[in-house]
C-alpha cells in the first residue's frame, strides 16, 4: 500500500525563513532542469528537485536524515539554469544546517570542524609540511592562525560565541 | 595599480605550498604588490561551516574581510572555495543589514568591526582584468607548447549572477589566460564540470567523489590533454590525489600560477611541481 505523507507547512515556513535564498523555494514548479544538469545526480540516486519539492511539501524526516542532502557539491549548474531563479544551493545549506541541528552529520565532517577549532584550517598541518614549505623559500609557517596564537584565540572565541562547538558536539550519526 | 592582501586559505598553504610560492613571484614579475594578511584564517569553507551553521560561517568569514578592511586593501584569494565563500559572505552581508549587524555583535567581542568595503577577488579575475593580457605576454619569456585541458570549477564564474564574471556555460577567461603562454586550449567533454571534491562530498563519501573526477580524466585523455589547469587548490587537490585510486590516466595537475611560472621562467624549484602526487614528465 502507498505511503500517505502529511505536508507539514510549518516546516515549510522554517525553510523559507531560514537563511538567504529561502525566500525563493515556493517559486519551484518542478521542470526538473536542476536534476537534469547535476553531475551528482548523474552517477547516484540523488535528485535534486526531488529534494526541492519535499522542501515544498515541508518533509522535514524524508530530507534530514537522508545521505542525498549531502551529495551536492553545490556546483551551481542547477541555478544557472533554473528558470524560476530558485536559489537551489542556498536551500540545501539551509536544509543541511536544520539536519545537523537534528544531529545527523558524518564523523569526517566533525573531524574538519575540529580541525578548524584546533588551527583555524580545513586541512591538518604537520612538520612535513613546514619542511616543504622552507625547502621552497616559503615560510616554515604562514603568518596565519596555524602561526598566530592571538588570531587562533580569536577565531576559536568566533566559533565558541556562535555555538559552534555545541553543536559538534550534538552528533548522532 | 591597487595592492591586494593575498589570502592563503588553506590547500595552498598547507598542502601545496607550490601555489603560494608560484603566486607570490608571478604577481612580484607582473608588479603587482601582495601583502600579508596576518591573522587570517579558513575563508571559512562552505563544507563543515555553512552546511553546519551559517551563522559561524558568515562570523569567521567577516572576521578576514574586517583584518583586511582594517589594512585597507582588497582581498585576492588564490582558490575558487575562497572565493565562492568570501564573496558570498560579502554579497550576504551587503543584503541584509540585520546579518550585518548580528555579525558585528561577534566580531566585537574579538576586537574587529566589519563595515562591508572590502572586495574579495580571484586571482585569475585580477590577472584578466586589472593585469591584462599584453602585460602578462610581456612577461612570457619561455613560451609553452602543450595541450592544456582548462578546468574552470564551480566557485570562480558561478553563481554567475553576483558575480558577472564570464558566461557560466561558456567561458573563455581562463583559455585565454592559458593561451597567452603560447600553449594550446584543448576543448573537451563536459569541460565546465564539477571535479567531484565539493560541499563536502570528498571527505563525506569519496568514492561519489573519485566516479565525478574519473569522468573528467577520462574525458581528458580522449583528447589526448597533456594537463589539467585549475584556478582552485581543492580541485588541483582532487585531481591529483585521486589518481592514486585511479591509475593510468597520469595526467599532470597545473594552478593557473604554475603556468606562469613555467612560462615566465621561474626556477622549476619554486613551482613546486615536485611535489604533486602525478610527476610533470614533460
Amino acid at each position: 500500500m502507498a505511503k500517505v505523507v502529511e505536508p507539514n507547512p510549518e516546516f515549510t515556513k522554517k525553510v523559507e525563513n531560514g537563511g538567504p535564498g529561502g525566500e525563493t523555494l515556493m517559486a519551484c514548479y518542478l521542470c526538473g532542469t536542476c536534476t537534469g544538469s547535476c553531475p551528482s545526480g548523474r552517477l547516484t540516486a540523488f535528485r535534486i528537485r526531488q529534494t526541492i519539492r519535499r522542501a515544498q511539501l515541508g518533509l522535514k524526516d524524508e530530507i534530514l536524515p537522508t545521505e542525498e542532502l549531502w551529495l551536492c557539491t553545490t556546483c551551481y549548474t542547477c541555478v544557472e539554469r533554473c528558470p524560476r531563479m530558485v536559489e537551489i544551493p542556498d536551500i540545501i545549506f539551509i536544509l543541511r544546517n536544520f539536519a545537523v541541528r537534528e544531529g545527523y552529520m558524518s564523523e569526517a565532517h566533525k573531524k574538519i570542524g575540529e580541525n578548524m577549532m584546533k588551527i583555524g584550517s580545513t586541512v591538518p598541518f604537520g612538520d612535513d609540511m613546514k619542511k616543504l614549505r622552507a625547502s621552497m623559500g616559503l615560510p616554515a609557517e604562514p603568518p596565519t592562525t596555524v602561526s598566530d596564537t592571538k588570531a587562533m584565540e580569536d577565531f576559536r572565541k568566533v566559533m565558541e560565541i556562535t555555538g559552534f562547538d555545541k553543536l559538534m558536539k550534538g552528533g548522532k550519526k | 595599480m591597487a595592492k591586494f592582501a593575498l589570502f592563503l586559505g588553506c590547500v595552498a598553504p598547507y598542502r601545496y605550498p607550490g601555489i603560494e610560492k608560484a603566486t607570490r613571484e608571478v604577481f612580484k614579475a607582473l608588479n603587482v604588490e601582495l601583502v600579508e594578511l596576518e591573522g587570517a584564517g579558513c575563508c571559512p569553507a562552505p563544507v563543515v561551516i555553512r552546511s553546519f551553521d551559517q551563522t559561524t560561517w558568515l562570523a569567521l568569514g567577516a572576521r578576514n574581510l574586517a583584518l583586511a578592511e582594517k589594512k585597507g586593501v582588497d582581498v585576492m584569494t588564490i582558490c575558487n572555495g575562497c572565493y565562492g565563500s568570501m564573496f558570498e559572505v560579502n554579497y550576504v552581508l551587503a543584503h541584509h543589514p540585520e546579518k550585518l549587524k548580528e555579525v558585528n555583535e561577534v566580531l566585537a567581542k574579538v576586537g574587529l568591526k566589519y563595515n562591508g568595503t572590502t572586495k574579495v577577488r580571484h586571482f585569475a579575475e585580477v590577472l584578466y582584468k586589472d593585469v591584462g593580457v599584453e602585460r602578462i605576454k610581456a612577461q612570457v619569456k619561455n613560451p609553452l607548447s602543450y595541450n592544456v585541458a582548462v578546468h574552470y570549477g564551480c566557485h570562480f564564474i558561478k553563481p554567475s549572477r553576483i558575480k558577472n564574471l564570464d558566461d557560466p556555460e561558456r567561458p573563455r577567461i581562463l583559455d585565454e589566460l592559458v593561451e597567452v603562454t603560447g600553449a594550446k586550449s584543448i576543448n573537451y567533454k563536459d569541460k565546465i564540470m564539477c571535479c567531484g571534491a565539493g560541499g563536502g562530498v570528498r571527505s563525506r563519501d569519496s568514492a561519489i567523489a573519485l566516479k565525478m573526477t574519473e569522468e573528467k580524466l577520462k574525458n581528458v585523455k580522449k583528447v589526448n590533454g597533456q594537463m589539467i589547469l585549475d584556478v582552485c587548490p581543492f580541485c588541483h587537490l582532487q585531481y591529483d590525489r585521486s589518481q592514486k585510486d585511479l591509475p593510468g590516466y597520469d595526467i599532470p595537475i597545473i594552478h593557473l600560477s604554475q603556468l606562469y611560472g613555467m612560462a615566465f621562467g621561474l626556477p622549476k624549484e619554486s613551482l613546486g611541481l615536485d611535489a604533486h602526487e602525478v610527476k610533470f614528465k614533460l
